[in-house]
């Protein structure tokens, strides 16, 4: 098996992911508006009573990366879904009796999930854009802040993969993974300033991930926290975000990869 | 083992599942551009030897060599040669008949030209041109069947394997997959092919060979077989339940085996060789003893006959 094949085939599978997002495009439309519905609600019912300062322009600025971070990873459980109803329906079964390559599936499949991530954040910025929120940087730290919201997703989509086969039930992954993703994306400074939290929450929002992840693109954004108190006693992972986020996306990539490739090669329909 | 006239090989195959053996030592041969059929009921095996062979299944022990390949030594260089349809339909439904196929030419690595040519080719072989162009998701169930075996066809696989291809049709729609399946037979392809109907294995296959608990039980062509087990099927039901056995004596010598009885239902079934005139005969003799007879009829085996008279067991009676 050449490297060339390697690249057609996972080519090949992400072409045939993405054709269901252009022949079903309500699920592009509901993708995207349960992101938008977020960036609204947060922004206008809750924005006046978080919004430690008052002003709720302030608040939507700091809240944009928050909500890009929370999407991307509640778009992760795509790729579970996905590879879940391919188990099902023994499309995977017909993958596996072909003369591909192995890894093609599940990085066609985690591929075209960033894609489908690109076209999610274009629409959410828009909504952003229209709501007040302002990218205050240059252009290559921009860019370089939804690159790295796309790692990030894209390493959670390997352990939605392995889930996804391993659980191949399209429902019982969505059900299973909110449970997780839920507290991922709320214990933590995506929505609220990290100082509002009490002691114990505190530290496990410092730590996790996704508020390295939604730092590092304020930072590059050039969204400023509206309540610089909690800048003096941030933890390593707020003081290190790209770094952080960085070292999470790799680790998470070595360890959900090989776990996902395995479980492929043992998935079974039925 | 590396006969180049056998297309198919397996021997010693045994695969468990902790506590339950699935397959215990099943051997197979399958001369090239032959047609084997593997019958028996759900939960024989059928479907683990097929996933075995396909490589998507790794035995416990044993072996298997597909034309010529090692299917544990090299099982991509075996998928390669082989060609599989399941027992569902795995098609994409959101892909049109076309994508469907030149997906899987281009997984083949056909080349992009040569994978549009084929799906084409292959649209139009199993007339479906007209809907190629539509998501399959509109199609009924004997198109996406078809197309589904049309999947298997892409890459002009000598060896076959096609699980259950009709289960779940309709009558039509089952009568017209037979004659796709045996144009291709007709064309030098090696097929196996499970199923659980003995009609469906009579008018497709050369060799069939019994599966019950993981094991064969019986193999050979189809009129060995039934030969074996008794052409038709004489069943009698009477009007006094108290008198069954005296009618399953009477009746014993028309047969060519000995009649089974169903108390409950008041009814006997025994094999005949002469049909309509065992039919007619065992009812003369039943009436001249005034043995009043409710219902009478003769019937083609079915898998549960195979079952009764190889095993004493019908198929439902099988954990």
């Amino acid at each position: 098996m050449s490297t060339l094949d390697v690249v057609t085939d996972a080519s090949v599978v992400a072409k045939r992911n993405l054709i269901k997002i252009k022949r079903v495009p309500d699920l592009l439309v509901f993708t995207t508006l349960s992101p938008i519905m977020f960036v609204l609600l947060f922004a206008y019912v809750f924005g006046g009573a978080i919004d430690p300062t008052g002003g709720g322009a302030a608040y939507r600025e700091f809240l944009i990366a928050g909500i890009f971070a929370q999407t991307v990873v509640f778009g992760a459980t795509n790729t579970g879904a996905g590879l879940a109803d391919d188990v099902k329906k023994g499309i995977i079964d017909r993958f596996r009796s072909l003369p591909m390559a192995p890894s093609a599936v599940l990085t066609g499949r985690t591929l075209s999930d960033v894609v489908n991530n690109v076209l999610v954040l274009v629409v959410m910025s828009i909504t952003g854009l229209i709501v007040g929120w302002r990218i205050n940087t240059g252009p290559l730290e921009a860019l370089w802040g939804f690159v790295l919201l796309l790692i990030f997703a894209y390493a959670i989509s390997w352990i939605m993969a392995w889930l996804g086969l391993l659980i191949p039930s399209p429902e019982v992954i969505n059900n299973a993974s909110f449970i997780v993703i839920f507290p991922l994306t709320f214990v933590a400074n995506t929505f609220v300033p990290l100082d509002t939290l009490p002691g114990p929450l505190r530290v496990f929002a410092e730590w996790n991930p996704v508020s390295a992840v939604t730092q590092a693109a304020r930072e590059l954004f050039g969204n400023p926290d509206p309540n610089p108190m909690s800048a003096a006693s941030l933890a390593w992972p707020l003081q290190h975000p790209q770094l952080y986020t960085l070292i999470w996306a790799v680790a998470v990539v070595a360890v959900f990869a090989p776990l996902a490739s395995w479980q492929y090669r043992r998935a079974a329909s039925r | 083992m590396n006969t180049p006239d056998v297309a198919i090989e397996v021997a010693g195959l045994v695969k468990r599942y902790g506590e339950v053996t699935a397959l215990d030592g099943v051997d197979l041969q399958v001369p090239r551009g032959t047609v084997l059929g593997l019958l028996g009921p759900n939960g024989a095996g059928k479907t683990t030897i097929v996933r075995i062979l396909t490589t998507l299944l790794q035995p416990d022990a044993g072996r298997a060599v597909i034309d010529g390949v090692d299917v544990l030594a090299e099982p991509r260089e075996v998928r390669r040669r082989l060609g599989l349809s399941g027992q569902y339909a795995a098609v994409d439904e959101y892909l049109t008949g076309f994508e469907n196929l030149d997906m899987i030419g281009r997984l083949y690595h056909l080349g992009r030209r040569r994978s549009r040519e084929r799906a084409r080719e292959l649209l139009e072989q199993f007339s479906l041109t007209d809907a190629g162009d539509r998501p399959t998701r509109t199609y009924s169930g004997g198109m996406r069947r078809r197309l589904d075996l049309a999947g298997a066809l892409v890459a002009h696989p000598p060896v076959l394997f096609l699980d259950e291809p009709t289960t779940g049709l309709d009558p039509r729609s089952r009568t017209e997959m037979w004659g796709v399946i045996q144009q291709l037979v007709a064309g030098g392809t090696t097929l196996l092919l499970t199923t659980q109907y003995l009609e469906e294995a009579d008018v497709l296959a050369d060799d069939i060979v019994v599966i019950d608990h993981g094991r064969a039980i019986a193999r050979g062509t189809a009129d060995q077989l039934k030969a074996q087990i008794g052409g038709e099927r004489l069943e009698l039901t009477v009007s006094d339940e108290g008198r069954l056995d005296e009618a399953a004596r009477l009746v014993t010598p028309l047969g060519v085996a000995p009649p089974v009885t169903d108390e409950h239902r008041r009814s006997l079934t025994m094999p005949v060789s002469g049909g309509v005139k065992a039919l007619r005969q065992a009812l003369d003799l039943l009436e001249s003893e005034a043995l009043e007879v409710d219902d009478a009829g003769v019937r083609r085996p079915t898998l549960d006959d195979v079952f009764l008279t190889l095993t004493g067991s019908t198929t439902e009676e099988s954990p």
